[in-house]
């Protein structure tokens, strides 16, 4: 079960994702990043609900990487708890996309990258 | 599947580690052995052992074929976008020893996990 909101704070562009994101769920998520990037440039993506990511979250995330760099968009990660954290660790995908512990320290981060 | 790894390890993150690995051979079978089909299932069988736990994942698809898999590289996953990959590349990080066996009609994915730090 996923859910996801949105919504915006001065040119900051917010994505809640709350509950699970794994093979049957991260369509939503892939679908809502895929339709943001065409407009936003700056985008926070809160992970403070988020109880649980798979290989097929974490996909959602790399797939954008390159898109994201060619369109000088810019997105940060907040929030993550342990176990979602450790889950991006474990391939070192944390070392390619940019994670805090604050939505401040995020939107910090997004203006200084 | 949580429940029954909790009265065995101390770490919550050996816990969540194991059900993701799980998840991912699951999702793999639903997706490649299953075509997606809601009519078929998967068998799980949890075995703790002293020293180890080895998760038995059984199905009678097409099964998966490892020496077809070729694990992608970080930069192929993030300029072809491959999608795949990523979850057979965790299983193998979290588990000790990850098998794929046919035996008769059963697929059979074993998954073992020396316990370290038992309760």
């Amino acid at each position: 079960m996923i859910t996801i909101q949105t919504n915006k704070e001065e040119d900051f562009y917010i994505i809640k994702v709350s509950g699970d994101v794994d093979a049957s769920s991260s369509i939503h998520l892939d679908n809502k990043i895929g339709e943001i990037i065409k407009t936003e440039k700056k985008i926070l993506v809160d992970c403070n609900d988020l109880q649980y990511i798979s290989s097929a979250g974490l996909g959602v995330f790399m797939s954008y990487i390159h898109e994201m760099e060619e369109g000088e968009i810019k997105m940060v990660l907040f929030g993550l708890g342990n176990n979602v954290k450790n889950v991006f660790h474990i391939l070192g995908l944390d070392q390619l996309i940019n994670m805090v512990e604050s939505k401040e320290d995020a939107k910090n981060l997004v203006d200084a990258i | 599947m949580s429940k029954t790894l909790n009265n065995h390890f101390k770490s919550e993150i050996d816990i969540h580690h194991m059900v993701l690995a799980v998840d991912e051979v699951c999702a793999n079978l639903i997706i490649h052995s299953h075509n997606c089909d809601p009519n078929k299932s998967i068998d799980l069988f949890v075995d703790i052992k002293k020293k180890e736990v080895i998760i038995e994942i059984q199905d009678t698809g097409n099964g998966f074929n490892i020496s077809n898999y070729q694990e992608p590289t970080i930069n192929e996953i993030i300029v072809e976008k491959k999608k795949g990959g990523l979850g057979l590349m965790l299983v193998k990080r979290i588990m000790d020893k990850v098998e794929f066996i046919k035996s008769n009609n059963n697929n059979i994915c074993r998954l073992k996990k020396k316990i370290l730090t038992s309760k």
